[in-house]
């Protein structure tokens, strides 16, 4: 398992600075929720963990490597939507990763054995998400909970370093928020993979997470308030062992 | 009263609605019909019902003096090939460029301004070119359709392509795929259902093309013998013709919807939409 670690990444575009002087390490299998008001460049920091943006200043590290430039299978990522391909059933949309992985590199695909495998291995994953009645169905006749499952699935079948969630659960209504909060916690505990959760919910932040961040703006220019970006202003370490409701909130850093 | 923009007609009333002007024009085209027979037996340019069939039922079953053909059939088939060659090609080749310019951002920074151009041009324009470089023969009627319909089916595409969520490039490229796997697994299978609406879409502009081509420089087809005959004034012939032709190009419409809701059964009900 691998370390996760920025060292003074800012992220400008222009003379808009978004994110400023964030430093960061999360140990292997951290739960970390990043919180913050809307505009405070939590999709920002996201897209840098995933490389779909390079950061301006500073780096990040995974693993002590510098992360790859462009997104790869060792992150995985669930967004709020558009999570699952809606031309695939259910079983392909978990097969998807397997096949392109160890499929050959002209036509991603596998046969015969390592297919039936592979196969095996995406229903054992859906039903850990409880998706197995489902497995033949496509993403447009499943609920929204079941899509962002078949999600979890998806990502998953690849067993990545460092998991990225974007508001996975912001769409759904508090019964099914809370079901799928199980599941990920539990999904979770058995694979120990580092998560970043990013999502407006505190609640949600703080049910989750062993570690939460808030990205707010420390310094304001009334005059100007591109000048400065967001950091991070609290580092709340949440103590799993204490009973709920009593979790120790030590002083902002 | 209700108003009137929350009136829904219910099933008698919808179907009598839908009658009413078919019923109302084909009374009126009787009517003056009968009128001008009347008064000279021999009129061709109102023909009765009757006339416009036994002269359909002829060409179909009757076999051509001159050459022995059966020329409905024959104007069919050669006609509906014309336009599936040109139709087909046009569409394969709009099909690589458009997804070419809508997924690899190098390749649109050539294609999208070039096919943005090229949609302007009037195709009916160029097909004296077209008769000059490729003849009078069968190429030449194929390449105006399918230059007719081409660009517009690219530029459709290409948008289509640019309108899938940028989260799904992402993700495929999370779960392992390039390029080259996430043009063949995610973009491609999106794009055919739309493929298959564009080819529609542009149906009408194929018919149009290909009509016109064949009164040009052409030998049999359709376009050719309504424009023949017209020098006959036989409205007896040209009229049913047009009645077919718009009964055919009703019906490819109709097929393709139905084989794109066979073929892709996920289109039109996405998630997260």
């Amino acid at each position: 398992m691998s370390e996760l670690a920025l060292k003074n990444v800012g992220m400008r575009y222009g003379d808009t600075v978004v994110l400023e002087r964030l430093n960061l390490t999360l140990d292997p299998g951290t739960f970390c929720a990043v919180v913050g008001a809307s505009g405070a460049g939590k999709s920002t920091f996201l897209k840098l963990l995933l490389s779909e943006l390079t950061p301006t200043e500073g780096s990040i590290t995974l693993g002590g490597r510098p992360l790859p430039q462009e997104p790869g299978p060792e992150r995985g990522v669930v967004y709020q939507r558009y999570s699952v391909f809606p031309h695939l059933t259910a079983l392909e949309n978990v097969c998807f990763g397997l096949e392109r992985i160890q499929g050959d590199p002209l036509f991603g695909r596998t046969w015969g054995a390592k297919r039936r495998a592979l196969r095996a291995e995406a229903r054992e994953l859906l039903e850990a998400v409880g998706l197995t009645a489902a497995a033949e169905r496509y993403p447009g006749a499943l609920s929204g909970g079941m899509q962002q499952r078949l999600a979890l699935a998806q990502t998953l079948a690849l067993k990545p370093e460092l998991l990225l969630l974007d508001e996975p659960f912001g769409a759904l209504d508090p019964g099914n928020k809370q079901a799928a909060h199980a599941l990920l916690q539990q999904l979770w505990a058995e694979r120990g993979m580092t998560v970043v959760m990013v999502t407006h919910d505190l609640s949600e932040a703080f049910t989750l997470g062993t570690r939460v961040l808030v990205l707010d703006k420390v310094r304001e220019d009334p005059h100007n308030p591109e000048r400065f970006g967001a950091s991070i202003t609290y580092d709340l370490p949440v103590d799993r062992s204490a009973p709920p409701g009593a979790a120790s909130i030590p002083h902002a850093s | 009263m209700r108003r009137l923009l929350n009136l829904q007609p219910r099933r008698p009333l919808r179907l009598a609605l839908f009658l009413a002007p078919v019923a109302a024009l084909l009374v009126t085209y009787l009517a003056f019909s009968d009128a001008r027979l009347a008064e000279n037996p021999q009129d061709r340019l109102l023909p009765a019902f009757s006339t416009m069939g036994d002269t359909l039922l002829r060409m179909a079953t009757e076999p051509d003096r001159r050459s022995g053909d059966l020329l409905f059939w024959l104007d069919t088939g050669v006609s509906l090939q014309r336009l599936a060659l040109g139709v087909g090609l046009g569409a394969l080749t709009a099909l690589v460029l458009g997804v070419a310019s809508g997924l690899i951002p190098l390749a649109g920074a050539s294609l999208s301004p070039l096919l943005a151009i090229v949609a302007m041009v009037p195709p009916l324009a160029i097909l004296p070119i077209l008769l000059i470089a490729f003849g009078v023969g069968e190429l030449a009627k194929v390449m105006l359709i399918a230059i007719g319909v081409a660009p517009f089916i690219a530029r459709e595409l290409e948008g289509r392509v640019r309108e899938l969520p940028r989260e799904q490039l992402i993700k495929a490229q999370t779960l392992g795929a390039g390029t080259w796997l996430t043009l063949w697994y995610v973009v491609l299978p999106q794009i055919l259902p739309r493929l298959f609406d564009a080819i529609r879409l542009s149906l009408g502009a194929a018919w149009l093309f290909l009509i016109a081509a064949e009164a040009i420089a052409s030998t049999e087809g359709l376009g050719y013998r309504i424009f023949l005959m017209r020098r006959y004034l036989a409205m007896d012939l040209i009229l049913p013709y047009v009645a077919w032709m718009t009964g055919l190009a009703w019906f490819l419409d109709y097929a393709l919807r139905v084989l794109n809701r066979r073929l892709f059964p996920w289109y039109g009900a996405e998630a997260g939409r």
